[in-house]
């Protein structure tokens, strides 16, 4: 039971947490094309890239379980660890005031003026349906891969990956239901600092399973490295807005 | 065709950002493949050593965007 819950219960929050963060910023353009374009385009290009999508998920899935868990371990993991530090990294200069926090309001309002430009189509809106489904491959491409790649890790680990996932989904559509407007509300900007940390944590301690390397703890270190990664991450936050704050602006 | 190549140029962007941080991350995961099993560290330190990199590359990274600004 150690074991399970030890790597369960962050993989569930982790997924959900993600997934929330990549379903909000979908629905914000699915919202946009929506309420411009009409219901159907919208609908249809969300629909059909979510098909292509499981059509991943079917075919990388199975294909993922003949592959060797330790090479899965590695290679997935370092993917991770890209996505991952690449987040947080983001979510560290983000906080700190040195690049621009993320705006759903912002987006779906260049979104919807991006999408009126386009002129009224006869019939048949392609340039809703491409939006829509644009940005719905997009979005469930990072989903799949979050899912996949926190799924990987052990056995028995995508289901409770996408039970978090899906969950997300039944957030954001329930939320996008009822609010009809961007989910700029929702502390995007936080989420991406607690998922680069989780995320993080998880590809460091699958790359070194992949690499053969021994854990103190073992399984109990994944609540280490993430404790450690917010640990470093908190602390360089505000350094780097002293540092931004004094440094010489730029000729 | 455009938007094939528009999917996967942000699949790419999915996991490299800033190539300087993603190269120095694969350096250093490739640096410890290779050195880790010929040098005397007790194992229970070498994954010890494997996150410390990665914290120290996440720092470094961060520094240099803030001077950059």
């Amino acid at each position: 039971m150690l074991v399970n819950w030890t790597h369960t219960g962050p993989t569930v929050v982790a997924a959900f947490l993600a997934s929330l963060v990549e379903f909000v910023e979908a629905l914000t353009v699915v919202l946009a094309v929506g309420v411009v374009r009409g219901w159907r385009g919208a609908l249809m290009g969300s629909g059909a890239a979510t098909l292509v999508l499981l059509a991943i998920i079917a075919i990388l899935g199975p294909a993922l379980m003949r592959i060797p868990l330790g090479m899965v371990q590695l290679v997935v993991g370092t993917l991770l660890l890209l996505f991952g530090l690449r987040w947080l990294r983001k979510a560290i200069l983000r906080a700190a005031g040195v690049i621009a926090l993320h705006d759903e309001a912002a987006i779906y309002n260049k979104q919807a003026q991006a999408l009126r430009r386009e002129g009224a189509s006869a019939g048949w809106d392609k340039i809703a349906f491409a939006t829509a489904f644009k940005i719905t491959m997009l979005e469930g491409i990072e989903v799949v891969f979050i899912v996949i790649a926190l799924g990987a890790g052990g056995i028995g680990l995508l289901l409770p990956a996408s039970f978090g996932a899906l969950a997300a989904l039944a957030v954001v559509v329930a939320l996008g239901l009822i609010v009809h407007r961007p989910l700029s509300r929702i502390p995007e900007n936080t989420l991406k600092f607690v998922v680069g940390v989780l995320l993080s944590a998880f590809g460091t301690f699958w790359v070194g399973e992949g690499l053969g390397l021994t854990w103190p703890g073992q399984d109990w270190s994944i609540l280490g490295l993430i404790a450690g990664y917010l640990l470093v991450a908190t602390i360089v936050v505000p350094t780097c807005r002293g540092r931004a704050i004094t440094a010489p602006s730029a000729p | 065709m455009s938007w094939l190549k528009g999917i996967l140029r942000e699949i790419f962007g999915l996991f490299v950002d800033d190539g300087s941080f993603a190269m120095a991350i694969l350096a250093w995961l490739v640096l410890l493949w290779l050195a880790l099993p010929h040098l005397p560290i007790a194992p229970q330190w070498r994954s010890v050593i494997l996150f410390a990199g990665l914290l120290a590359i996440l720092v470094e990274s961060v520094l240099r965007r803030v001077r950059q600004r």
